[in-house]
């Protein structure tokens, strides 16, 4: 099971300010273990952000990525108590969803 | 007599001129080092083990299918704000002075029933793997005490008697380096490779040393603690392997603890 996400949503001048941090092993499949194995490639490859509903951002990810990736963006119209919502898929079909309310 | 004063006056000038550029390079490379570690404070991935930890900590586990909700880290039952600030400490139930670690390793053995043996096997994560569930539960644990001020006790005799033993251990020249703790931490500029190390005798550096361990180490991808801070300095100094929750290593935690006495906790910190 996915860990959880971090999501901060501040507005103000009814701009809202997200930054999101992912948990994700983000491996490029490039790395070898100990025994000389390659670590199967295993990162997000779709992220997607929804302001009240509404899809605003879609991001197309690949193995460059960092583990644990932080993203930050901006929304225009968002006003504080608006909800936003992030949703990763990663290469394995695994997904996770979280969602804050602007603050 | 003129000219001599001229000629030191202008040695002076000229040794001036030499060891500016210098001390600008180290204070810029300072600088610059503090700054990336606020870009990355923005976004520190300890905070997603801070909510692991937060998850595990509510969570019913073990045979005895309990959270550790009313874990007792010395400020009372499930108490867990300012508790990480003034540990170690002396726990009547046990009769024993006890870290962070050692405590939570307590509560899974007495609450949840968990055998001791599993609860200290693997207590830090390797490279690349997922992060132990003891270290997402110090995260959380720390996390609750930001803030707050480092005021680890020393009343009773047993947490004096800690504190005596953790300072002949910093002191303990042994090894095939001969080595001790002292020879790194107990004087100003020194440094291992590029980082420099903090003088442990001196209060300020003490104090931001122990505010800002655990720590996300960005160069591992992962969040380090206390125990594994000492476990890997021992390694460097090339000592016998440090037991995990040991009676030395918690120790040597009291004495860095009170040596910090006062310090504001910042923790979990992003380090390189």
């Amino acid at each position: 099971m996915a860990d959880p996400m971090k999501i901060r949503a501040v507005s103000r001048n009814n701009v809202a300010d997200v930054r999101v941090l992912m948990a994700h092993e983000m491996e490029t499949g490039q790395r070898k273990d100990s025994s000389g194995n390659l670590v199967p490639a295993w990162y997000i490859n779709e992220v997607t952000a929804s302001h009240n509903g509404k899809p605003v951002m879609r991001a197309h990810w690949g193995p460059a990525i960092s583990k644990n990736p932080y993203l930050q963006f901006k929304i225009k119209d968002a006003k504080k108590g608006d909800k936003v919502s992030i949703t990763w898929v990663d290469n394995k079909g695994e997904k996770r969803t979280d969602e804050v309310t602007v603050g | 007599m003129k000219t001599g004063k001229t000629f030191l006056a202008g040695l002076l000038t000229l040794g001036g001129l030499l060891s500016a550029p210098g001390v600008a390079l180290a204070q810029n490379t300072q600088a610059e080092i503090e700054r990336y570690r606020q870009m990355l404070g923005d976004g520190n991935p300890a905070e997603l083990l801070v909510m692991r930890g937060e998850g595990l900590w509510k969570q019913k586990r073990g045979p005895k299918q309990v959270s550790l909700e009313t874990c007792d880290l010395g400020k009372g039952p499930g108490v867990l704000q300012g508790a990480y600030a003034e540990l170690p400490r002396y726990f009547a139930d046990t009769d024993t002075v006890m870290d962070a670690e050692s405590r939570l390793v307590h509560c899974m053995v007495t609450l949840q029933g968990i055998a001791r043996a599993d609860a200290v096997k693997n207590p830090f994560s390797g490279t690349g793997q997922r992060q132990t569930d003891i270290e997402a539960l110090v995260a959380f644990v720390v996390e609750e005490s930001r803030g707050e001020t480092i005021n680890v006790p020393q009343k009773h005799p047993k947490e004096i008697a800690a504190y005596q033993r953790g300072e002949k251990i910093f002191f303990y020249r042994a090894g095939p380096y001969d080595f001790s703790c002292a020879s790194c931490h107990a004087e100003d500029g020194k440094r291992i490779r590029l980082q420099d190390l903090p003088n442990l005798l001196k209060p300020e550096p003490a104090q931001r040393a122990f505010a800002t361990w655990p720590a996300y180490r960005v160069s591992q991808g992962a969040m380090r603690t206390m125990q594994w801070r000492l476990y890997d300095c021992f390694r460097q100094q090339r000592f016998p392997e440090m037991d995990f929750i040991s009676p030395a290593s918690v120790d040597l935690i009291t004495y860095l603890g009170v040596r910090a006495q006062g310090g504001k906790m910042d923790s979990p910190a992003i380090k390189r």
